[in-house]
């Protein structure tokens, strides 16, 4: 039953995937122009009858696709870089940012869930903090720190910081009373309390707040990284844009979309190792 | 002074009013003493303050008046001393059965061996029949599984004084007399000093020396006090043959059912809190007064003075 679920919906997955190329197909095909003039345009851009701009056809982009993964980790110079240095580049600003995020929000969240006093005195600081874009924070950061690939590193930083403490601290102060009447008549130690009962009851929930987290975090790089520029998946995006080259806008969007799912699933997995059945 | 193992003198406890409202006082004058190696239970209707009285004892709660001295001294805090069965069980879900007991081995001696620890824990999951489940977790557990890891979790730390709060509430009859017969046969073994809250009247028989009744709440206090006089080798299938049975479980009941209620509205004349009446029921018509309390089939004298 499972079993026959499962491979009905990969069949209908791959029909619907072949629909949507079919009419891709359909809406980017032009018929060869024969011997017609060339525009100013392609006077101007050197060539004569190959389509550079404009939406390419999914064989054209599927070419795309195999020239750039047949190839992910070339150099050559700033402005041509292999897909998988982008993507590695923006991984690393996620992942700094995101360990950075993790280090403070998490025992920030252990204090908070904790103590009553600190939950309420910290809480109009966090709902005011929360729902400013991380992008906002970019001019203050580039002024600060002076230093562009750092300022995206802090925007990531800011971003996945309230997602895990909010989760963590809600974790720990949701922890129940039970479990922690146990440590107390066998009189656990605080550190022992800490990593042996509160962290283990708490886990899935700031699990969760972590895949959010990093959720977001992948968001934000690509927004990040079309400001700063240099290096990066998001900045690879404005470039290909500068260059009118869509094939690789959508290549890259393509990527980020693998590369997020792919985030998401790890952290999912994680999730799943942590979780209890009551 | 009193050479009673457990004392607990005066206890109450109040919350304060809302707002100029009069306080609420839940129990008050609650004085009560417990023997070593005495199972003793306490029964009484929802509020009147059982669990609260537990958790005092356990160190969890702190009362509002009065105090409790175990073994000589005050009980300030929660202790190794004492072992607590929890109502819900209160196993860590994310730990199995024998982690949750060694999680508790540990605390009580952080210097044992990993061998010493694991025979221990082992010994203490067998006594309550739980050889070859020690690696399921809780949720792979049937309820009455799960009560069993948390008494042997108590009973493992080999404290002075076990606690059980409704130990067997959530579970089906046929699961909780067996577990019952288990902590008879621990009980008998080991000598455990043990007070549990129970609403089972029969759970009460079979399992107390003594059983304390108190009266509804608020203001509860305790009623009297039934000495069990049915040999101490009483099991489930005989306990309903045994001649004063049900001179015992009718008094029982009727308190549940009416004088709790009635006593709650007017204290009886010749109540005296600090010396509740011990009654026997079958072996007297009258409540004995408290000081000449001596039944002719238990070696132990229940001491009501200090």
């Amino acid at each position: 039953m499972d079993k026959s679920m499962s491979l009905r919906a990969g069949v209908l997955s791959v029909v619907i995937f072949l629909f949507l190329l079919g009419l891709w197909q359909a809406a980017t095909h032009t018929p060869e122009k024969t011997g017609g003039a060339l525009t100013e345009y392609e006077q101007l851009m050197g060539k004569s009858t190959k389509k550079t701009a404009g939406m390419p056809t999914p064989a054209q982009m599927g070419e795309t696709v195999k020239k750039h993964l047949s190839d992910p980790f070339y150099d050559k110079g700033p402005n041509d870089k292999g897909i998988g240095i982008q993507l590695a580049y923006s991984l690393a600003r996620v992942g700094s940012g995101f360990l950075l995020a993790a280090l403070v929000a998490i025992p920030l969240g252990f204090l908070i869930g904790m103590s009553p006093l600190l939950y309420r005195a910290l809480d109009p600081f966090i709902q005011v903090l929360k729902p400013i874009s991380p992008l906002a924070w970019m001019p203050l950061a580039l002024y600060t720190i002076k230093d562009s690939a750092t300022s995206s590193i802090f925007v990531i930083f800011i971003c996945s910081v309230w997602p895990m403490l909010i989760n963590t601290a809600y974790g720990v102060a949701s922890v129940r009373r039970d479990w922690l009447n146990v440590a107390r008549t066998l009189e656990v130690g605080v550190l022992r309390k800490a990593f042996r009962v509160i962290l283990p009851a708490a886990a899935p929930t700031i699990m969760t707040g972590m895949r959010i987290s990093m959720g977001i975090a992948w968001l934000v790089i690509v927004a990040a990284e079309m400001l700063v520029g240099g290096t990066g998946i998001g900045y690879f995006v404005w470039n290909e844009w500068n260059n009118l080259s869509l094939t690789n806008v959508i290549f890259a969007i393509l990527m980020i979309g693998v590369v997020g799912m792919a985030l998401d699933l790890m952290f999912g997995a994680l999730q799943k190792l942590v979780t209890y059945v009551e | 002074m009193s050479t009673s193992f457990l004392l607990a003198d005066g206890l109450a406890k109040k919350y304060p009013g809302a707002r100029g409202k009069p306080d609420l006082t839940v129990f008050e004058d609650v004085h009560f003493t417990i023997e070593k190696g005495e199972f003793v239970c306490i029964i009484g209707h929802s509020g009147c303050g059982k669990t609260t009285i537990l958790n005092v004892l356990a160190g969890l709660d702190t009362a509002s008046g009065g105090n409790v001295v175990m073994d000589g001294r005050e009980v300030s805090g929660p202790s190794l001393e004492r072992g607590v069965v929890f109502q819900g069980h209160a196993l860590m879900p994310w730990l199995s059965a024998k982690k949750n007991v060694e999680f508790a081995v540990r605390s009580r001696w952080p210097d044992k061996s990993k061998k010493e620890i694991d025979e221990h824990c082992l010994r203490y999951l067998d006594l309550v029949g739980l050889t070859g489940s020690e690696h399921k977790k809780p949720s792979e557990l049937s309820g009455g599984m799960k009560q069993r890891v948390g008494i042997a979790r108590a009973f493992a730390i080999e404290p002075k004084m076990l606690l059980l709060d409704e130990p067997f509430g959530a579970l089906d009859a046929l699961t909780r007399g067996n577990i019952q017969e288990e902590l008879v046969k621990i009980c008998a073994a080991t000598h455990q000093t043990v007070f549990m809250i129970t609403h089972d009247v029969d759970e009460a028989i079979l399992l107390a020396d003594k059983i304390m009744l108190m009266s509804n709440g608020p203001h509860a206090r305790i009623a009297e006090i039934v000495a069990n006089t049915l040999p101490r080798d009483r099991t489930r299938e005989t306990l309903h043959k045994e001649p004063r049975y049900y001179a015992i479980r009718n008094h029982l009941v009727d308190f549940l059912v009416s004088r709790s209620k009635r006593f709650s509205e007017e204290l009886p004349e010749g109540y005296d809190a600090k010396h509740p009446p011990v009654v026997m029921p079958g072996l007297e018509t009258q409540p004995a007064p408290a000081l000449s309390l001596a039944s002719p089939e238990k070696a132990v004298v229940i001491n009501l003075r200090h």
